[in-house]
């Protein structure tokens, strides 16, 4: 492998372990915050405990979160020098924007952790709600440079040199307000399942009193209508983005429909596998004239095919595969609360332990998706780094050295992993809910988070 | 002043501030590792810091790093290049350190400690590797094929210099934390921690000078270049010497309550001789980031982009201010948070 697939790699490692705690780290303040709203709405004093151990928890997920945040900020810069190199001159605003959110989010969040005691509650609340809006602000930051490579707008090239910059037109480019509502939208559904998986979870173990299920069932009543919202609302959103990829970035809508050929009526494509030698995509299911009404609202729209590129300029076709489990995932996880009240509604009873089941495991697929959506925007986007402009082998390091930094960060990466699950599991196990009534004195002056 | 020597100011001015936000930091962590018990005062008065900064000192270095990029996009892509080796050992360091300090808290037994000591040493190595980088901006570690940079790591690894440094560095990060420790102590009344700090600063506050002074001895032949620019600064060294003198003996001066010493004052008085080093180094470095490869005027970025991130950091800075001071107030000064078991 040369230095530019290992860069790839190892930029692509990064970023898959770092958005498990970015997207959680715009997921969770949002839970946390609604679980304070309804503390000082309802005076349950559940819903304070509630929003106390999911703060222990987002802690412990920050810990990580900011290294790895860190690293993806430096390792860009160090792997992709050529890529940095436009990137200063034409999109540096929302990477620098993106640090006074970072900035917002860090001092906000200690100071909700360590001086809450010695808050006024709306002032507590206020802290919490800064915390959640720097961590959005900062996804839709990113996401604004990430928009960037995808439609590259606010400079022109002329003889390899960067011209006629306009920072606030690259800033807000075509694709940018739909890859941002799309990436904070996904992260408060991701952040709600994951924290309906722990409800699910909680109930699953057997024993814990009465009080104790009790409160578990509130947690998940909560997230689960939290995800409902934000899985509609992800459902309705993704389609806008669908729409603005035929129109900016048309190879890579073809590649994640696999449609070889540009035509009107054009089907919509379910799984299967593509092969660019036949063209044809074997074992797929065809829903006919969809694709074009997804993409055009029109039947008889025209939706461009992979052949109007020249085939290395392809993305690659596996972007098919991770498309449809992206759009499958977002659909399980509309019917998974839709499951849930239904049978509420129909059988009044606690929920049976296949149903649990069902909603322990929406939390995993909800960041598999956020993966899958994540690996199939940058992949898809291949063989360019910032579309039409700079290619891959363009933007990255020519050093050497990147194979033995990948080994070393994918250690890394995989420890802080298993490492994170344990901690979690140690924390949770030594401090079970019934240990909490009534409320402890608050310790305050460890470094918890 | 021109656009770039304003923006590479700033990226001095950051720096700066970080080196000072990142010794006291790290060392802290060391310090807590030391005196590991949870109930020996050193300890507390370093974990107090830690637990509220960390975070806010973290996003410093990303700022800085993402400032250098932003201002200089040009030098961006030598140095993503030349410092992908050190760079990303130091990103590894820093994974390690944070996150085994924040699960150190999180689990309890022996477990913990071993977590403790692990993040206190690395977080020791990160600031002694972070200024590896100014022997490379030096010249002598670096060199060009087809246009194209290359460090020598090895060669670095070899060198004096590089352990003059790091030396540096380690003196720094521990005399800086100690120093900040025994003011933070002392606001918080804990007389124990005082006396421990103090003692630690007395005792690096003139390792500091004496690294400081080896480090430019060590110098290879390729960046003597800096050497007639450093004397040419010489009346800010001066200064920033003159400002130690005054920070080290407030040590002795006499303090709130009898007690020996002033170490708010010393703090803010070394706090000024770095920053007067700092600068006059800075000044020195000029017209270069990296020697003889890349200036400051290469490197810079166009007006349109400045004029813009200039007012970007304006107005972030104007709102975010009084945050930082309520966020001093309330874990610098509340006696409710300092006096806390």
């Amino acid at each position: 492998m040369d230095s530019v697939v290992w860069s790839r790699a190892l930029f692509g490692t990064s970023m898959a372990f770092h958005i498990i705690f970015a997207t959680l780290g715009v997921g969770l303040p949002l839970m946390i915050l609604l679980a304070e709203l309804l503390y000082q709405k309802t005076k349950d004093p559940d819903y304070e405990r509630m929003a106390k151990r999911w703060t222990k928890a987002f802690g412990i997920l920050l810990g990580v979160g900011i290294p790895s945040g860190t690293i993806v900020g430096v390792l860009i810069s160090l792997l992709f020098p050529g890529f940095m190199e436009i990137v200063g001159q034409v999109i540096a605003l929302p990477f620098q924007i993106e640090i006074w959110a970072f900035f917002l989010e860090a001092l906000f969040m200690t100071i909700y952790v360590y001086a809450a005691g010695r808050l006024r509650p709306s002032l507590r609340i206020a802290s919490l709600a800064l915390v959640a809006f720097g961590a959005l602000m900062s996804a839709v930051l990113i996401t604004a440079a990430q928009a960037w490579m995808n439609t590259p707008t606010g400079f022109r090239m002329v003889n390899g040199q960067v011209t006629d910059v306009n920072p606030w037109k690259a800033f807000f480019n075509p694709a940018f307000p739909y890859s941002a509502s799309h990436v904070g939208i996904s992260a408060f559904l991701t952040g709600a399942f994951a924290v309906v998986s722990a409800g699910a979870y909680m109930l699953l173990k057997p024993g814990g009193s009465e009080k104790e299920r009790a409160y578990h069932a509130k947690g998940l009543r909560l997230a689960l209508a939290t995800g409902a919202i934000f899985a509609v609302l992800t459902a309705v959103n993704g389609h806008g983005v669908a729409q603005a990829l035929a129109r900016h970035n048309p190879e890579k809508l073809a590649a994640a429909e696999a449609l070889f050929e540009t035509r009107s009526h054009a089907p919509l494509t379910l799984m299967g596998i593509a092969d660019p030698d036949t063209q044809t995509v074997r074992y797929a299911i065809e829903i006919p004239g969809a694709l074009s009404f997804l993409a055009t609202n029109r039947f008889d729209g025209v939706v461009k095919g992979l052949n109007e590129v020249p085939r290395e300029d392809w993305p690659p076709l596996y972007t098919h595969t991770l498309f449809n489990g992206m759009v499958m995932i977002g659909g399980f996880l509309i019917l998974v609360p839709l499951g849930v009240w239904l049978y509420k509604r129909y059988r009044r009873k606690e929920l049976p332990r296949w149903l649990l089941y069902v909603c322990l495991l929406s939390g995993p697929l909800a960041m598999l998706g956020i993966e899958m959506g994540w690996i199939f925007s940058c992949s898809g986007r291949q063989p360019w780094t910032i579309y039409h402009v700079q290619r891959t082998s363009e933007a990255a390091t020519r050093t050497g050295n990147v194979g033995s930094l990948f080994l070393l960060f994918s250690a890394l990466y995989l420890f802080l992993f298993v490492a994170t699950g344990v901690v979690m599991y140690l924390y949770f196990r030594s401090h079970p809910v019934s240990k909490e009534w009534p409320l402890p004195v608050e310790r305050e002056g460890e470094v918890q988070s | 002043m021109n656009a770039s020597q304003l923006a590479i100011t700033l990226i001095w001015v950051l720096l700066y501030v970080y080196s000072v936000l990142g010794s006291i930091d790290f060392g802290a962590g060391f310090w807590a590792m030391v005196y590991g018990k949870p109930e020996s005062e050193p300890n507390r008065v370093a974990n107090l810091f830690l637990s509220p900064s960390w975070k806010v000192t973290n996003v410093f270095l990303v700022l800085l790093v993402v400032a250098l990029v932003g201002f200089f996009p040009h030098a961006a892509y030598m140095l993503g290049t030349i410092l992908l080796l050190p760079a990303g050992l130091v990103l590894i360091l820093l994974a390690i350190r944070s996150t085994f300090m924040v699960f150190a808290y999180s689990v309890s037994g022996s477990f913990a400690g071993t977590l403790r000591i692990v993040s206190g040493l690395t977080g020791l190595l990160i600031p002694a590797l972070l200024l590896s980088v100014l022997p490379i901006s030096l010249g002598g570690f670096v060199s060009m094929a087809d246009g194209y940079p290359q460090l020598h790591f090895g060669r670095l690894l070899l060198s004096g210099t590089e352990y003059a440094h790091i030396g540096f560095g380690l003196a720094t990060e521990l005399f800086l934390s100690a120093l900040f420790l025994a003011s933070y102590a002392e606001e918080s009344g804990r007389e124990g921690a005082y006396l421990f700090y103090r003692k630690a600063s007395l005792w690096l506050g003139p390792v500091t000078l004496v690294t400081a002074v080896i480090t430019t001895l060590t110098f290879v032949p390729e960046a003597s270049w800096i050497l007639p620019n450093l004397q040419r600064a010489a009346p800010y060294f001066s200064l920033s010497v003159a400002a130690f003198v005054a920070g080290y003996s407030a040590l002795w001066w006499k303090g709130r309550g009898g007690r020996t010493g002033r170490p708010k004052a010393a703090v803010l008085l070394i706090a000024l001789q770095y920053g007067l080093a700092v600068f006059a180094y800075g000044a020195a470095h000029m017209p270069y980031i990296v020697y003889p490869f890349l200036s400051v005027e290469e490197g810079f970025t166009n007006t349109a982009m400045f004029r813009q991130l200039l007012i970007g950091y304006g107005i972030c800075l104007f709102l975010l201010v009084p945050v930082f001071i309520w966020f001093w107030r309330l874990f610098f000064r509340d006696p409710a948070y300092l006096a806390k078991d």
